[in-house]
């Protein structure tokens, strides 16, 4: 394992509103080029520790109180989610929050403004963007709005991409979407991870398809990690999938 | 029938007039998703400030960059005094800082600038002119082309640069903005700024018509009732609801008027607008907000 891991989380505390804590005590690693899944219930926490890391909190009224957040070895626990963003930190938000109003291709130019980039680049990172989504190619002109959910959610995962991150993190990208979609999704995904280096947070409570593309897990319950693991062994242990996902067991064989 | 016309046209062009106050109002409200009360304040702010350079030999070009260079200071310190302190607080809560704003500027303007009524002299003769045999305000239409050009430049602004499409994103959705990296305070500022520029022009056509004077400040209440007709949204529903305002006013006290009185001219787009609120309360450009089903 790489000494110095692009993300980690020692032992925060966020609270909202000055009063409701909403996630305690959480520490959590991302390795270098790794995909990571932090498991857990709605309300578990997944999302408050994931805005911590990209400081997006703030915005909700939120404050991390305690411990501090490392981003490449840097303390970044107050930096703006501007300068994170320019330095290769990108959430996709849940429920994949497109601009409406603004195109397809607008939506992902707006991804490249933190770099301050020319023009020429500007073109040329979409039309990346356009051979990793072909379908986003098709319909560059339409509104957002107007898009289908799996479409929107390429999007998001594409605007996201249009900054170069180094690390991506994914809340929910699984969220309302059909089956199949979610499985192209998390496909694009991996090859992400493998080809480009791009290292993954992904918040997910469909179990059983986050623990077959992640190499390791948490899971959080009540705003605590209550369990951790690499995936072999989160598979493994059938009451983590019982008790806190209420999950079968139909991830097993295709994790194995 | 000619006479109709004549009517009808200098309402529409007195509409112009409306509709650039409205125009300010909208900018703001779109990034921020205030209704920012000081956009009266900030229109006499400039034209008086404008007007007391040009009477102490300042040129005109000279005293025009320089008002708006005080126009963009003053958005950099509404943006952090008011704004960041007060960031996702209940729009309500933003309302009433922009009212107390109002009385800070105003009190300010006067404290820099003195109290009295100035004269502004643009240069453009109030003389009527012969358009195929109606009489129409030279000035009015001097107003409406400078409105028009003002409003080529915004969506310009809007539509083909990096800053407008930030904008544009914004007022989307802040938080998704926000994530993307987009400098949420510099679009605050700049939007402000903007707002600025808007309120110059404006204070500059509506000092030369009414004098630079405190109660400029009150042309707001006659955007009000615009941007109930048009939606507090969409610049091109500004401008169309200043029309409606600008011929509805003119029309009602020409031909309404007689009957029940006259003076209506001052309360009808109240009225106006109270109807659209009946029947559509976003406006007619109001923003359709997208669903899927």
């Amino acid at each position: 394992m790489n000494p110095v891991p692009i993300l980690q989380i020692d032992a925060i505390e966020v609270l909202y509103e000055q009063a409701i804590l909403a996630v305690c005590g959480v520490s959590l690693v991302v390795p270098q080029g790794q995909i990571v899944v932090l498991l857990g219930a709605n309300g578990a926490g997944k999302s408050t520790t994931l805005k911590a890391a990209s400081n997006l909190v703030r915005a909700e009224r939120g404050e991390v109180v305690q411990g501090r957040i490392l981003y490449r070895g840097e303390d970044v626990t107050r930096s703006t989610p501007h300068s994170l963003v320019a330095s290769g930190l990108v959430q996709v938000l849940e429920g994949r929050h497109c601009f409406a109003q603004l195109t397809v291709e607008e939506n992902l130019l707006t991804g490249a403004f933190a770099r301050q980039v020319s023009r020429g680049q500007l073109k040329s990172d979409l039309e990346r963007i356009y051979s990793q989504f072909p379908r986003l190619k098709l319909r560059r002109k339409s509104l957002a709005g107007y898009t289908s959910g799996g479409e929107q959610q390429m999007v998001a995962l594409g605007r996201a991409l249009m900054a170069r991150p180094q690390l991506v993190l994914l809340d929910e990208p699984s969220m309302g979407l059909a089956p199949q979609i979610v499985e192209e999704i998390f496909e694009i995904i991996q090859q992400l991870n493998q080809r480009d280096g791009v290292s993954f947070l992904i918040a997910e409570q469909n179990i059983n398809l986050a623990l077959r593309y992640a190499q390791y897990g948490y899971v959080l319950e009540n705003g605590r990690v209550v369990s951790e693991g690499t995936t072999g062994e989160l598979v493994a242990r059938t009451d983590i999938q019982d008790f806190y996902l209420g999950g079968g067991t139909a991830g097993k064989g295709a994790a194995a | 029938m000619e006479f109709f016309l004549e009517v009808l046209l200098g309402g529409l062009l007195a509409g112009v007039m409306y509709a650039l106050v409205a125009i300010g109002f909208v900018l703001i409200y779109k990034a921020s998703g205030v209704f920012n009360f000081a956009q009266g304040a900030m229109v006499l702010f400039s034209a008086l400030t404008f007007v007391s350079l040009l009477e102490r030999g300042v040129p005109f070009w000279l005293a025009f960059v320089l008002s708006l260079a005080a126009m963009v200071l003053l958005a950099v310190a509404v943006e952090r005094v008011v704004l960041r302190p007060l960031v996702n607080r209940p729009p309500i809560t933003l309302f009433m800082a922009t009212l107390g704003l109002s009385y800070v500027i105003e009190g300010f303007a006067q404290a820099l600038w003195g109290a009295q009524v100035h004269g502004l002299e643009l240069g453009i003769s109030d003389e009527p002119l012969e358009l195929g045999g109606m009489l129409l305000s030279q000035f009015d239409i001097f107003a409406a082309v400078t409105a028009a050009l003002l409003v080529l430049a915004l969506s310009l602004l809007f539509n083909k640069t990096r800053i407008g499409l930030s904008l544009r994103a914004v007022a989307d959705d802040p938080l998704a903005a926000l994530a993307v990296g987009i400098r949420l305070q510099r679009v605050w500022v700049l939007v402000w700024a903007v707002a600025g520029f808007v309120g110059l022009v404006a204070g500059l056509l509506w000092g030369a018509r009414l004098g630079v004077q405190f109660s400029l400040s009150l042309v707001v209440l006659k955007a009000l009732p615009v941007l109930i007709i048009g939606g507090f949204t969409s610049i091109s529903g500004a401008i169309v609801g200043g029309l409606i305002i600008g011929a509805s006013e003119k029309l009602a006290e020409v031909y309404l008027g007689p009957i029940i009185g006259g003076g209506i001219e001052n309360w009808f787009p109240y009225v106006l607008a109270l109807l659209f609120l009946l029947v559509r309360p976003a406006g007619i450009f109001g923003e359709r907000a997208i669903e899927r089903v």
